[in-house]
């Protein structure tokens, strides 16, 4: 793909913010070239109890950042005795990020609910800068799905329209990404804890007739 | 002759003529991790906008966050506050310039700890600004940014360049990126004129600028914020956009 900098790699991951928690999803699909190693990973990966990340690019390098984030959380929370707030996981990831920024392939996107600010959603891109936002897509499959999602999005969204808009864009993306596909996993993040879903390939939202 | 063919006893084990060679203990950080060179920018910004008016200093920048031609964070906001006194504007990498900002941010507040009541003047944090980023780049592990850096101190304007080769200058005006191709000229244009701008001619001169830009610069967006600085302190203004004028897209018809 042209622009400077720019690798592809594959995946299609999102989150939304909603008043009360957010929505986050991916799709399942891990491939080394064009064989699909496992058709069913959950990127959706847990970084404490109201705090999740969704990982794209080398599975390697985002496994092994979110077991030191993992870490490095969970000994911040024993000390506050509090659980911890998402910004804090976010700016850690940043500081993994930035710092090793030339060794690693990581575009991460850190999404929860804290008491302080509720459901946040904070996009590390590739080069450890971090935005909060409140919507992100990322990885390979995610460039498919700009339109639509711009398109679709309104603000002040419930949690149920946010599931549908985001099992809708993760749908849209698998089917034109060639790196992205399997079952959607979704999951919904708020005060009372995390609800978990997944869509299979059965269920998921058809677009096109052919 | 012999000479050519025999290996010279001071050269065992190293180099021949004319090869590249890295010295054996060659220094990396200590104690904090390899903070390896940064040869890829990723997500970046584009032009900065300078001019100096009489009684201040006007910056402006867009607030677009570029992924190579991706427009992909279009809220991302490049100019800060230093000080009641200073402003500053970076294009470049948008994580490498959030890592000077912590880092400047973290300097303005242990010298408010001092509690002397002296501040970083703006030629103080030009200054070293520029040291810091010519070293880097001496140690191949640059900032990949060009900051504009805008103030007001003892009565006078200051504005001035420093980019991630540590070349530095001041002047009238300034502009990075595309901005130097197209924007500079017509900052010269009206300032070599007429030197002494009132604040909203260089609003007036700023925002036709950025609307040039939008017209022809791909990697810009149509929303840009305007920091000022003046004798009152600092103010940073926006999100606004420009009106654009498509009308002879209808003069235009096929390609010949």
């Amino acid at each position: 793909m042209s622009g400077r900098g720019r690798i592809v790699f594959s995946t299609t991951i999102m989150a939304v913010e909603f008043d009360g928690g957010v929505v986050i999803g991916a799709d399942s699909r891990t491939t080394t070239g064009a064989y699909i190693a496992n058709r069913v990973t959950d990127k959706l990966t847990f970084i404490h109890d109201h705090i999740f990340c969704c990982r794209s690019g080398s599975a390697a390098d985002t496994q092994a950042i979110a077991d030191v984030v993992n870490y490095q959380l969970s000994f911040h929370s024993i000390e506050l005795d509090e659980p911890p707030l998402v910004q804090t996981a976010a700016n850690l990831f940043k500081e993994l990020c930035y710092r090793y920024r030339e060794d690693l392939t990581a575009g991460i996107i850190v999404a929860g609910w804290d008491k302080r600010k509720g459901g946040q959603v904070y996009t590390v891109p590739m080069g450890g800068m971090i935005v909060r936002q409140s919507f992100s897509i990322g990885g390979s499959g995610s460039t498919y799905i700009y339109g639509y999602v711009d398109s679709s999005y309104k603000p002040g969204m419930t949690k149920e329209e946010c599931l549908e808009f985001t099992a809708n864009a993760i749908s849209l993306a698998m089917e034109r990404d060639g790196s992205s596909g399997g079952v959607i996993r979704l999951a919904a993040i708020t005060e009372a804890g995390v609800e978990r879903k997944v869509i299979l390939g059965s269920e998921l939202p058809r677009f096109t007739v052919s | 002759m012999e000479v050519c063919n025999r290996r010279m006893n001071l050269w065992a084990n190293g180099p021949s003529p004319g090869e590249l060679y890295s010295f054996p203990g060659s220094t990396s950080c200590v104690g904090v991790g390899p903070v390896k060179t940064t040869l890829n920018p990723m997500v970046t910004g584009t032009s900065v906008l300078g001019v100096k008016f009489n009684g201040g200093v006007m910056i402006a920048a867009d607030m677009l966050g570029s992924y190579g031609s991706l427009a992909r964070f279009r809220s991302i906001s490049r100019l800060m506050k230093v000080n009641d006194c200073t402003i500053l504007g970076a294009s470049g990498d948008y994580a490498d310039y959030q890592y000077l900002k912590q880092v400047i941010e973290q300097m303005v507040i242990d010298e408010e700890l001092l509690g002397d009541g002296h501040h970083y003047s703006p030629k103080a944090m030009h200054s070293w600004l520029t040291r810091v980023m010519y070293n880097r780049r001496t140690r191949m592990n640059p900032l990949w940014n060009t900051v504009v850096l805008g103030g007001f101190y003892n009565g006078e304007s200051f504005l001035g360049y420093v980019d991630k080769l540590g070349v530095a200058y001041e002047s009238p005006s300034i502009a990075t990126g595309f901005g130097a191709y197209l924007a500079q000229p017509l900052m010269r244009e009206v300032m070599e004129t007429k030197p002494d701008l009132s604040r909203d001619e260089a609003r007036q001169l700023i925002e036709r600028c950025l609307k040039v830009l939008y017209y022809r610069d791909a990697r810009s967006y149509n929303k840009f914020e305007i920091a000022t600085v003046t004798e009152g302190g600092v103010e940073i203004e926006g999100p606004f956009s420009s009106e654009t004028n498509w009308d002879i897209a209808h003069m235009v018809s096929g390609f010949e």
